[in-house]
């Protein structure tokens, strides 16, 4: 069952943020404006291989054009002060659509529109936060929520974070399911639960609710309020992907990723 | 994997540089030769399919009768085969001596 | 060394940054002697490369100062986990530092992979999301030029990358997309596509029909000089529009396309 619509309406007071696969409904907290962006299921979706809330072809683009939408408006107020509002990306996509017609249209390139639309966003000082709600996987992930200031993430067993399923990995590698998720032990990377992830530094904040699924009234008012706290924090310092590594977690699992850093910037210029 | 060590007296000649060849690929390997810094040459090898120790043996043998010299010699290896091994020996220490 | 106007998808990662690169005035980073490799794969039985299948490599195009990103396909199919992906993402930041104060880096993208290391998961994924936002940032500055021209072709995270590229120069060798065939195959059934039939693949997905889509920018021989010469020019004409925004185009161009009623493959 997918979340993000639940969240959303949750989140933006009933609002269904417009229809078809990409939703986007504006909310006002406290003095903050915000855009939440969402990717869910549709029956009636043109791709076939895009109606179960999968990142497609027209997904990438859709979602580009929502957030760009946002950044053009703001832009225009600038000049009478408005300071740019926040985008959220509320996150439970299954993954990128797997399609014949996907490939010819170009779907990697849908999927570097909506990244572009995130990362500039970012870059033009909207606060960019993702709230991953059920599944984050792969390609997906990358085009919806991974270009943001400020992951957080739902501390709950639906939470799934992964580069392709446990069936695929077993195919793909040749080894039997039971072999892929024993592999969770030895390299934790390729653990899939939000704990796991979290462990990697990548997360803000895990926020503990009641029900994931349609949330009760109490996990919206935490979770508004997480939000509303992460972005205010953006705006004061202005994160990327690469601000991750600065926290103790990252310092421990992903050290090589710091350490390849130092020896980059060690050799970057010719000794004398 | 298997990781296997093996040492040889060092030889007359340690080589004026450090040669890297060749790439993980399967059945294929890399080489990463230097000078040794002992009196001995030093070969280790990383590979992928166990249980093959006296056929590098065999081979580490045939490549010191032929080259008289101190190396430390590190292989990482993909499964290659004995003539493949050899030929990528060959071509770090010519290009070693070169 | 490669021997100049040989085939460029035969030269290995090393020696195609010999040939993109002034002469004389290649100089490797974390080379293989520093032995900067995974430390994931051994755990798991898989042998590691010295310079985990990534080359960084200083020089100059056109005597202007230049770090050539060669990525070998050879290698686990090019795939990117924590290292070589942080060899990738860590210079494109250092270029970026550099270009705030001033003082271009011409980066150059060798794209041979199929995206994100399995054995690594989490951790390609996040190195990968570092390259993406890295790449939009320096594209404002200088252009950041990708090149599909091997055999593992562009896919998966890295397709993305390529997509943000500022220009991509491909040949008749390369392909890029999301997903490679084989995965298209796997999770989709083969009536969807067929992962042998590569008429089929190369005529959807391959440099030379990306071209004709205005998905890629410049389409050459596989000749190592006619890649070299289509790189400078792409840093001495720069693109004057970014291809991940062209919105509405692109939503004009996927409404206009004939799904079979169906929506199936054929």
């Amino acid at each position: 069952m997918n979340r993000g619509l639940a969240w959303l309406r949750a989140l933006a007071d009933g609002s269904e943020g417009g229809n078809g696969t990409v939703r986007a409904a504006d909310v006002s907290w406290d003095d903050e404006r915000a855009r939440l962006v969402c990717v869910v299921p549709d029956a009636q979706a043109r791709f076939p291989r895009a109606r179960a809330g999968q990142v497609g072809v027209e997904e990438g683009w859709k979602i580009a054009a929502a957030i760009r939408a946002a950044v053009d408006a703001d832009a225009i107020d600038a000049t009478r002060g408005v300071q740019p509002r926040a985008i959220i990306a509320l996150v439970d996509v299954p993954g990128q659509a797997f399609g014949y017609h996907e490939e010819a249209l170009g779907l990697h390139e849908s999927l570097a529109a909506a990244a572009d639309a995130y990362a500039s966003a970012r870059l033009a000082g909207h606060p960019v936060v993702a709230l991953i709600v059920g599944k984050a996987i792969s390609g997906a992930f990358l085009a919806h929520g991974l270009q943001a200031g400020a992951l957080i993430a739902l501390d709950d067993a639906g939470i799934e974070v992964h580069v392709m399923s446990q069936a695929s990995v077993a195919r793909v590698t040749r080894r039997s399911e039971e072999e892929v998720a024993a592999l969770a032990n030895v390299v934790p990377a390729t653990a899939r639960d939000v704990h796991a992830f979290a462990q990697l530094g990548a997360l803000a904040r895990l926020l503990g609710v009641e029900n994931a699924d349609v949330p009760t009234a109490d996990d919206v008012r935490k979770a508004r309020s997480l939000l509303l706290q992460t972005l205010r924090d953006l705006r004061a310092c202005e994160r990327g992907p690469a601000d991750r590594l600065g926290n103790e977690a990252a310092g421990r699992t992903r050290a090589m990723s710091i350490r390849v850093r130092q020896l980059l910037e060690a050799q970057w210029d010719a000794p004398a | 994997m298997e990781t296997l060590e093996f040492a040889r007296p060092a030889g007359l000649r340690a080589p004026p540089r450090r040669v890297h060849v060749g790439v993980v690929a399967s059945g294929n390997l890399e080489v990463l030769l230097e000078p040794a810094t002992a009196a001995q040459s030093q070969i280790t090898v990383r590979t992928s399919a166990d249980g093959f120790g006296e056929r590098w043996r065999a081979v580490i043998d045939r490549f010191f009768a032929r080259h008289d010299v101190a190396v430390r010699i590190a292989i990482n290896d993909f499964g290659a085969a004995p003539p493949t091994v050899l030929l990528r020996l060959e071509q770090a220490i010519e290009a070693a001596f070169a | 060394m490669s021997d100049a106007g040989a085939s460029f998808s035969e030269l290995d990662a090393r020696e195609r940054a010999h040939a993109l690169l002034d002469a004389r005035s290649f100089r490797e980073l974390l080379d293989p002697f520093e032995r900067v490799e995974s430390p994931h794969l051994p755990p798991q039985g898989i042998v590691p490369q010295s310079d985990d299948g990534v080359v960084v490599a200083r020089g100059r195009i056109d005597g202007v100062e230049a770090v050539v990103l060669s990525i070998e396909g050879n290698y686990q199919g090019g795939s990117i986990g924590e290292v070589n992906g942080a060899k990738i993402a860590g210079t494109l930041e250092l270029a970026l530092r550099d270009a705030k104060r001033g003082r271009i880096v011409r980066p150059v993208l060798v794209l041979d992979t199929g995206g994100i290391r399995l054995q690594e998961a989490n951790l390609g994924i996040l190195a990968i999301s570092d390259m993406h936002a890295a790449i939009v940032s320096l594209r404002e500055c200088v252009p950041v030029v990708g090149i599909v021209a091997g055999r593992i072709g562009c896919f998966g995270g890295m397709g993305i990358a390529a997509g943000l590229c500022s220009t991509l120069i491909g040949t008749e060798i390369g392909r890029l997309g999301l997903n490679g065939p084989e995965v298209i195959e796997q999770e989709a059934g083969s009536a969807e596509l067929d992962a042998r039939d590569r008429p089929r693949i190369w005529s959807t997905i391959g440099c030379r029909r990306r071209r004709e889509q205005g998905l890629i920018e410049v389409f050459v021989e596989d000749d190592a000089i006619a890649i070299s010469a289509a790189m400078r020019a792409a840093f001495r004409e720069p693109a004057k529009t970014f291809r991940s925004r062209d919105i509405d185009a692109s939503r004009a161009r996927i409404a206009a396309y004939a799904l079979p009623p169906t929506g199936a493959a054929r």
